[in-house]
C-alpha cells in the first residue's frame, strides 16, 4: 500500500513531487510544488478517499511551511503534503473551495502566521479580535510582544 | 449598604461568567448542583442573567475578546455583587500569563471579594469559599 | 418566495445563561425556520501553541491538559504519541494499559457528562442530574487513581507518572462494573422515553456526505454512518491489545448521536474491565526513561471523546519544540453545525448545536437555547393534566418502538 499511494502520485504529477521522506510505515512525508499543491490536495481527497486531519504552518529560517495531513484510515497511514513558501511573502492558493474541511484552518493559518490564501472564500478573523493590529502574526518567530504599546487600542 | 449586604449573604444567586477557561473549572461549578453536592439546599442557585445576580463566578484567564465583554457584563450587574475569582487562572493567570492573547489579570479589571484556587478547585472548596466570603461579609457587619 | 429582507438575527452569546463557555452564534430566522447560522469563536483562545514552543517536552502535557478540562488526558494522550513518534519510541506493556484505562474512563465521564448536558438544553433537568449522579464514582475512581478529579496528569513522553497499585484494581473493578447498570438503565430510558423521542428523532441531520466533505470526526460522524475511529484505524497504546468494537449508526440525526455515545459507553466499560485484568498480570514497568528527543518531526493522534484529537511537534534536537501544532476534534465539527441547523427550527437549535458535544475550550463549544418563552397563565393542576395528556399521546405515538426495548 505505502508504494502504491506514492507511485500513482508520481505517475500523476510527475514533476511537481519533489522528496519523498518515508519515516516509518505509518507517516510519510512529501514535499511538494507550491503551484500544484490543491490539484494534489484534491487528488487525496477524491481519488484516494483520504481524510485531511489538519493543516500546521510552520515559521523556520528557510521559508514557511505548511503541512497538509492527510490519513488514509484503511491503511493505518498519515501523509504529510509539505510546501515550502517565500519567507517575505507567503502565498498560495486556497483549497478551501476543493476540499470543504480546510476552511477554518486556512483562516487560522492567515491570522497567526500571516500566510496568504488567494481565493479563499471567507477570509475573517477566527480567533483573535477584529481590532487585532494589522501585519502582527503572533506565531512568526519575530512576533514582538506589542500588548499595552501604542498600538493597543483595546478598551 | 449594610442592610443590602445582609441581604446578600441570606441566600445567594450567582452568575457564571466563563473568561476563557479550560473548562473544568465550570464542569466543578455545574457538578455542584447535581445531586452529590446540591448547593441549592443552601438557596444558592444558578440564574441566566447577570442582573438578578448576588455573585458573579468568574473562571479562566480571560483573553482579549473575553475581557472586553466581562467589563460590560460586570458593570450590568446590579450592585452590590461579588466577584469570585475561581481556579487559578482567574486568581493569577497561571501558566498562561506570558501568552500574546492574554492582558491583564482579573483583578487589574475588577474588584475581587474571593479567590477560590486550586486547578480545578475542588467542589467542597468551592462551597466553603462561598461560605468564607458570608462570614467575613458578616463579620465586617458586626464591626 | 421570501424577501430575504424579512430574516432576522437571532443573537446568542457570548455569554449566555446556557452556555457554560463564551462564543457567539448568530442565528438567521425567518419566521421560525433557521436559514443561516453564523459562527464566531476566539472567546476561549490562549494562545497555547506558542506557549508549549517555551516549555521542554517534560513540561509539554502539562500545558496541553490544560487546552481541555472535560477532555485533559486526550490531549496529553496524543501529546505523548506525537513525542514519541518522532523518535520511535516504544514504551512498556503496563504503561499501554495505564494509559489505555484512564484513556477509556474520561471516556465515561465525558460522555456523561453530554449526556446530562443535553438534557438542560433539551430543559429536561432530570436527566441531568440522573447522568451526572453516575458520573461521581467515575470521577472518585479518578481521585483513587490519580489524586484529582479532572487534570490527571498521569502522562509523560515514555511511559506514565504513577502506577495503579494492586490493591486499588479492586475498588477500581468495582467502580467500573457499577456502572454498566445505570448505562443499560440509560440506554433504554434513550430508547423509550417519549420526550427525546419526540425532541431528537429526525432533528438535525448530519449526512454521511456532510460528514465527509467536512471532516467531521468522533461521534458526529460515527452517528452519520462514517466508521472513522483511530483507536481501530491506527492502533496506539493498548487499543490492539483488547477486545472492543466501533459503534456506529445510520440516520445521523440527534438522537442517534445519543446512542452511539451510550453504547460507547458500553464499549468502554469492556476495555476499562480487560485493562484492569491485565494489569494484575502485567508488571514490566511504567516509564521506558528515554532522556534525549532526536531532531524530526513526529504526529500522534488519540480518539478523544469528541473525535480524534491531533498532535503535531517538530524537534530540532535540542529539549523544546520548534513547532506545536494543536488541533481538537471540534475544531472539525463545528463547522459541521452549519449544515446540520440550517431547515430545522430555532427551538431545534439548541440541541443540534450541542449534539456535535463541543468544546470550545478545545476549539479554541455550542449552546443555543430557544427564544420563544411563551407566559405561563395556567395553574399547577391545569399543567400536570396537559403533561400526561401529552405524554400519554406520544407514548401511543412511538409505542412500537418501546414495546421492543421493554422487552
Amino acid at each position: 500500500m505505502a508504494d502504491e499511494v506514492v507511485e500513482g502520485l508520481k505517475a500523476k504529477f510527475g514533476e511537481a513531487i519533489k522528496d519523498v521522506h518515508e519515516k516509518s510505515r505509518r507517516r510519510t512525508y512529501i514535499t511538494v510544488d507550491s503551484d500544484r499543491l490543491p490539484d494534489i490536495a484534491e487528488y487525496f481527497y477524491k481519488d484516494l478517499d483520504c481524510r485531511l486531519q489538519i493543516c500546521t504552518g510552520i515559521h523556520m529560517e528557510h521559508g514557511f511551511e505548511i503541512l497538509y495531513h492527510f490519513a488514509i484510515d484503511r491503511a493505518d497511514r498519515i501523509i504529510s503534503l509539505r510546501v515550502i513558501l517565500d519567507l517575505e511573502k507567503p502565498s498560495i492558493e486556497s483549497i478551501a473551495r476543493r476540499v470543504p474541511a480546510a476552511e477554518w484552518i486556512e483562516r487560522e493559518m492567515w491570522e497567526l502566521l500571516g500566510i496568504e490564501f488567494r481565493n479563499h472564500p471567507d477570509m475573517r478573523h477566527l480567533l483573535l479580535t477584529d481590532d487585532w493590529l494589522e501585519g502582527n502574526y503572533p506565531l512568526r518567530r519575530d512576533w514582538k510582544d506589542w500588548r499595552g504599546g501604542e498600538h493597543d487600542t483595546s478598551e | 449598604m449594610s442592610l443590602k449586604i445582609k441581604a446578600l449573604t441570606k441566600s445567594i444567586w450567582v452568575f457564571h461568567l466563563a473568561a476563557s477557561p479550560c473548562n473544568n473549572c465550570d464542569i466543578e461549578i455545574l457538578d455542584l448542583l447535581t445531586p452529590r453536592f446540591d448547593i441549592e439546599r443552601f438557596g444558592i442557585q444558578l440564574v441566566g442573567s447577570v442582573r438578578h445576580a448576588d455573585a458573579i463566578l468568574v473562571t479562566g484567564s480571560m483573553n482579549r475578546k473575553a475581557r472586553q465583554r466581562l467589563k460590560r457584563v460586570i458593570a450590568q450587574a446590579a450592585k452590590p455583587c461579588f466577584v469570585i475569582a475561581i481556579g487559578n487562572c482567574a486568581c493569577s493567570m497561571e501558566m498562561f500569563g506570558k501568552s500574546y492573547n492574554q492582558m491583564e489579570c482579573l483583578d487589574n479589571v475588577s474588584e475581587v471579594h474571593a479567590y477560590i484556587a486550586g486547578c480545578p478547585p475542588k467542589p467542597e472548596a468551592m462551597i466553603q469559599g462561598v461560605v468564607a466570603l458570608i462570614q467575613a461579609q458578616l463579620a465586617a457587619l458586626k464591626k | 418566495m421570501t424577501p430575504v429582507n424579512r430574516t432576522q438575527i437571532i443573537p446568542i452569546g457570548p455569554y449566555h445563561p446556557l452556555q457554560e463557555e463564551p462564543e457567539f452564534f448568530k442565528l438567521h430566522v425567518d419566521g421560525e425556520k433557521v436559514v443561516k447560522l453564523e459562527i464566531e469563536i476566539g472567546y476561549n483562545h490562549r494562545g497555547i501553541e506558542k506557549l508549549a514552543e517555551g516549555l521542554t517536552y517534560d513540561q509539554v502535557p502539562f500545558l496541553v491538559e490544560r487546552v481541555c478540562g472535560i477532555c485533559s488526558t486526550s490531549h496529553p494522550f496524543a501529546c505523548v504519541n506525537a513525542i514519541e513518534d518522532v523518535g520511535g519510541f516504544d514504551i512498556p506493556d503496563r504503561a499501554k494499559y495505564i494509559r489505555t484505562f484512564i484513556g477509556e474512563l474520561e471516556r465515561i465521564h465525558s460522555h456523561l457528562l453530554w449526556l446530562g448536558l443535553a438534557g438542560h438544553f433539551l430543559g429536561y433537568n432530570t436527566v441531568w442530574m440522573w447522568a451526572w449522579k453516575y458520573r461521581e464514582p467515575v470521577l472518585d475512581c479518578f481521585e483513587l487513581i490519580t489524586g484529582n478529579r479532572n487534570h490527571y496528569a498521569m502522562f509523560k513522553p515514555g511511559g506514565v507518572r504513577r502506577d495503579i497499585e494492586d490493591e486499588d484494581i479492586p475498588t477500581a473493578m468495582r467502580i467500573v462494573a457499577g456502572l454498566e447498570r445505570p448505562l443499560l438503565m440509560f440506554a433504554k430510558i434513550a430508547m423509550a422515553d417519549p420526550v427525546l423521542q419526540a425532541r431528537l428523532k429526525n432533528v438535525g441531520i448530519l449526512t454521511y456526505q456532510d460528514c465527509v466533505e467536512l471532516g467531521a470526526l468522533g461521534p458526529t460522524s460515527r452517528a452519520s454512518g462514517v466508521p472513522w475511529d483511530v483507536r481501530k484505524d491506527h492502533p496506539y497504546a493498548a487499543y490492539d491489545m483488547v477486545e472492543w468494537d466501533v459503534v456506529t449508526t445510520e440516520n445521523g440525526d440527534v438522537f442517534d448521536k445519543v446512542i452511539v455515545r451510550v453504547l460507547e459507553m458500553l464499549e468502554s466499560v469492556k476495555i476499562c474491565k480487560q485493562c484492569l485484568e491485565k494489569l494484575r498480570e502485567v508488571k514490566d514497568g511504567i516509564d521506558a526513561n528515554y532522556k534525549e528527543i532526536p531532531p524530526g518531526e513526529g504526529i500522534g493522534h488519540h480518539e478523544a471523546p469528541r473525535g480524534e484529537v491531533f498532535h503535531y511537534v517538530r524537534s530540532d534536537g535540542s529539549n523544546r519544540p520548534v513547532r506545536y501544532k494543536i488541533r481538537a476534534p471540534s475544531f472539525m465539527n463545528v463547522p459541521t453545525n452549519n449544515r446540520a441547523v440550517v431547515g430545522y427550527t430555532v427551538s431545534d437549535a439548541t440541541i443540534t448545536l450541542a449534539a456535535i458535544d463541543p468544546c470550545y475550550c478545545c476549539t479554541e463549544r455550542t449552546i443555543v437555547v430557544d427564544a420563544d418563552n411563551g407566559k405561563q397563565l395556567m395553574g399547577w393542576k391545569e399543567l400536570l393534566r396537559l403533561s400526561q395528556e401529552k405524554t400519554r399521546k406520544l407514548m401511543e405515538r412511538y409505542k412500537s418502538r418501546m414495546d421492543r426495548v421493554w422487552i
